[in-house]
């Protein structure tokens, strides 16, 4: 059985581009960039390349990126650092309801730390309205992070226009750009952020390597000790392959991204063209005039999300739901419930399918027959 | 008829070495075998770490080791309508409860036999020591060889047409037999302990879980004369038959419980070998015959009245409304309102009952018991 793959918002295959320029990073540039021999060097200009690389491909300076693990790491590096920073100037913070989790739970171990965080309702598309992060400013917010685009509905944040609410006020703004940048230009000062995090692993790159941007004269706590790597701002010996891996994989997002849009813009519309024919009864989550291409959020009424997933599954079809829990059971998004409201239907009966570069119309038929068949046959009757 | 290549068979798997090997034997046998973790408890330790957690992780790892898909399923709402309000209702009411009974009958031959028949399975499977025996067209429910683990006790309420989509592939072997296998494939579940206790409460003290869902109210413990022998700490955290944990002592003891009077608010002891402790007959409500009711009114097979308990031989009287009366051949200990009375006939498990009431010759105008209203 073939099983399609249409989870591309959770990760993504390497491209092979990719991997053909870390393979010799593995065996052959093998040194501690931080060594001061001649196997250092060679790994220090390595990684010294891909910073200019990747500072360029978003506007900044090579010396404001700081690398991470991925983008679990960069956010939580940029609220703590942020945070504990500035905890004599203010210590209010201001995020969203429907942020990821790597945000929403930094933010609560800051509440337990003695800050005070407001998480910001949105309205039924998932969007974030600018007045109401005016509304919340206070003489001491520290810090203001919204997502450049939801990782669940796909719904755009007007980021650029809290970036000019915020410009001058000393107040950071920091954005959490994981699930945005395969498909959407990127420039840190037109968005007017100080901080943006971005990791790999979603654009057709490795796992487990991401970085923080960090706009020069932004004050930042490092919270991981070590070593003096990134201008002691992130101890430990750097990942040098996954450094290469990460700038290969946002050249290519960079040089396809048009194309892509433009792919799944159309894999989009078959999907929804192939599920009206078929007479299912669905609608499409967040927002359709400020969204991702990428990604598409389908409720599907009456339909046990957790029996369609497995469903789905048993006939090849990869897609998924908010979260799951750590033992397996999916449990209901906290974004559909911050958009339709915790016993919405929404909440319980919506799935992701999320598109990547190797997806075809083909497959997107396919994968909407088995989705047509098996929600028919779930459905109230 | 589909061959086993084609036969999808879904298996409730609880991350312990009975559903694992489950698994694996039906795996071998060429079945498309799916594994399945059902969630019937929600409940998070002191750091917020869901205690399901380990099991499906468990479920996840024997599943990898036998290339088989595993997913979960929630059946928290399920649970906690069906079984637990049914067990708090039951303790209200000074009866002890089987949840185990009431989990087989609702949640994994109904709930998860429904949610594994929607994802095209043909049957499910689970680690009962239990077996099915299909002869010609007729299903019937057969003690696990096993003597000393057999769960037909808890499985006294499923239907044929349940049974008609049940396998219970351990049903023929001993449990060394089953830690044998595991340990030969070298399953991660092979050496994990056996659960013990009721699934939700787990380790935990038992009487500390209850007080946190039924107000306990304290009050005296008399012997069957009139007697005071000291306080109890509420009716429901006691059952017929108990003797420790009573706080008692003094001339004539040991005690043991012999019944529970709700509207006094009393808990009754007698000394052991008591004929208050013996009862000759009950009454029972809620049968389930699995092939169908009997054509006689009065027929004599054998019972047990709690697990593991070895078989007595009783006659059985079927009166109207799902109600039985149960005569005893010998005179039977402890017998617990709330508990299941199991039927047997040879190796066949015939269905079950709820016990209601228990019967004895003597005591019984001077004693309100429990459920005798």
């Amino acid at each position: 059985m073939e099983h399609i793959y249409l989870d591309h918002a959770a990760t993504t295959p390497v491209h092979p581009k990719v991997v053909e320029a870390m393979r010799p990073i593995f065996e052959e540039v093998y040194g501690n960039p931080s060594s001061i021999h001649y196997h250092g060097r060679e790994a220090r200009k390595i990684i010294d390349d891909a910073r200019s690389d990747i500072a360029r491909m978003i506007g900044a300076n090579a010396k404001d990126i700081v690398f991470t693990s991925g983008g679990t790491e960069a956010d939580n590096m940029a609220i703590m650092g942020t945070a504990f920073a500035q905890k004599e100037k203010g210590r209010h913070i201001i995020t969203t309801k429907v942020e990821h989790h790597a945000v929403l739970n930094t933010c609560k171990f800051l509440e337990k730390q003695g800050f005070d965080v407001t998480y910001l309702d949105v309205d039924q598309t998932g969007r974030l309205a600018v007045e109401d992060v005016k509304a919340a400013l206070r003489k001491d917010t520290i810090l203001v992070t919204v997502m450049t685009a939801n990782n669940e509905v796909g719904t755009l944040q007007p980021i650029e226009e809290i970036g000019a609410l915020l410009e001058g006020t000393g107040i950071v703004f920091h954005t959490d750009a994981v699930q945005a940048f395969g498909t959407m230009a990127m420039d840190v000062d037109a968005l007017k952020v100080d901080l943006l995090s971005m990791t790999a692993h979603k654009i057709n790159g490795p796992k487990g390597i991401g970085f923080l941007y960090v706009r020069e004269a932004v004050p930042l706590l490092p919270y991981q000790h070590g070593g003096e790597q990134e201008r002691k701002r992130r101890g430990g010996t750097h990942n040098v392959p996954g450094i290469v891996g990460l700038q290969h994989a946002l050249v290519l997002a960079v040089q396809g991204r048009e194309e892509k849009v433009e792919q799944y813009h159309r894999l989009r519309q078959v999907l929804i063209d192939a599920l009206t024919d078929a007479n299912v009864q669905f609608s499409i989550n967040g927002s359709t005039e400020h969204t991702l291409a990428s990604l598409i959020n389908v409720h599907f009424p009456g339909v046990n999300v957790e029996s369609l997933l497995t469903a789905l599954d048993l006939n090849g079809v990869s897609v998924s739901s908010g979260s799951a829990c750590t033992a397996g059971s999916v449990e209901p998004s906290h974004v559909l419930t911050a958009l339709y409201g915790a016993e919405s239907e929404q909440a319980k009966s919506s799935i992701r399918i999320s598109f990547g570069l190797y997806n075809t119309e083909d497959q997107v038929l396919k994968a909407a027959e088995i989705i047509a068949k098996t929600v028919q046959r779930m459905g109230i009757a | 008829m589909k061959s086993k290549a084609e036969t999808r068979v879904i298996v409730g798997m609880s991350g312990g070495v009975d559903s694992s090997v489950t698994a694996l034997l039906l795996k071998e046998q060429g079945y498309d075998v799916v594994g399945i973790f059902m969630k019937n408890w929600d409940d998070t330790d002191e750091n917020g770490v869901c205690t399901a957690t380990e099991d499906y992780e468990d479920v996840a790892r024997v599943a990898g080791q036998l290339g088989i898909p595993y997913y979960a399923v929630n059946f928290e709402k399920q649970y906690w309508d069906k079984v637990f309000s049914y067990f708090l209702d039951e303790y209200k009411a000074g009866r002890t409860p089987n949840p185990d009974v009431m989990c087989n009958k609702e949640i994994k031959f109904k709930a998860f036999l429904d949610h594994a028949l929607a994802l095209g399975a043909d049957y499910v499977a689970t680690g009962h020591y239990a077996r099915v025996d299909r002869v010609n067209g007729q299903v019937k429910m057969l003690r696990g060889v096993d003597r000393g683990k057999d769960q037909t006790y808890f499985l006294n309420q499923l239907t044929k047409e349940q049974l008609s989509h049940v396998m219970f592939p351990l049903g023929g072997l001993q449990k060394s037999e089953v830690r044998d296998i595991a340990r030969k494939h070298q399953l991660a579940t092979a050496n994990k302990k056996d659960s013990t206790g009721i699934c939700f409460i787990g380790e935990r003290n038992f009487k500390e879980f209850l007080s946190h869902y039924l107000p306990a109210q304290s009050g005296d413990i008399l012997t069957i004369d009139g007697e005071y022998k000291g306080r109890h700490e509420g009716l429901m955290y006691y059952t017929n038959g108990q003797r420790q944990g009573l706080g008692i002592g003094g001339p004539g003891g040991p005690w043991f419980v012999c019944g529970k009077d709700l509207k006094e608010n009393i808990l009754y002891v007698a000394p052991d070998n008591h004929p208050v402790l013996f009862s000759d007959g009950l009454s029972a409500e809620k049968t389930n015959w699995i092939n169908g009711a009997p054509t006689e009114e009065a027929f004599k097979c054998t019972a047990k009245f709690r697990y593991r308990q070895p078989d007595q031989p009783v006659t059985v009287y079927i009166e109207e409304n799902g109600r039985l009366t149960v005569m005893f051949d010998e005179p039977q200990k402890a017998i617990t309102p709330g508990q299941a009375v199991v039927f047997y006939d040879g190796e066949v498990c015939l269905g079950g009952a709820t016990i209601a009431t228990i019967y004895q010759k003597i005591y019984h105008e001077k004693l309100d018991f429990v459920a005798a209203k």
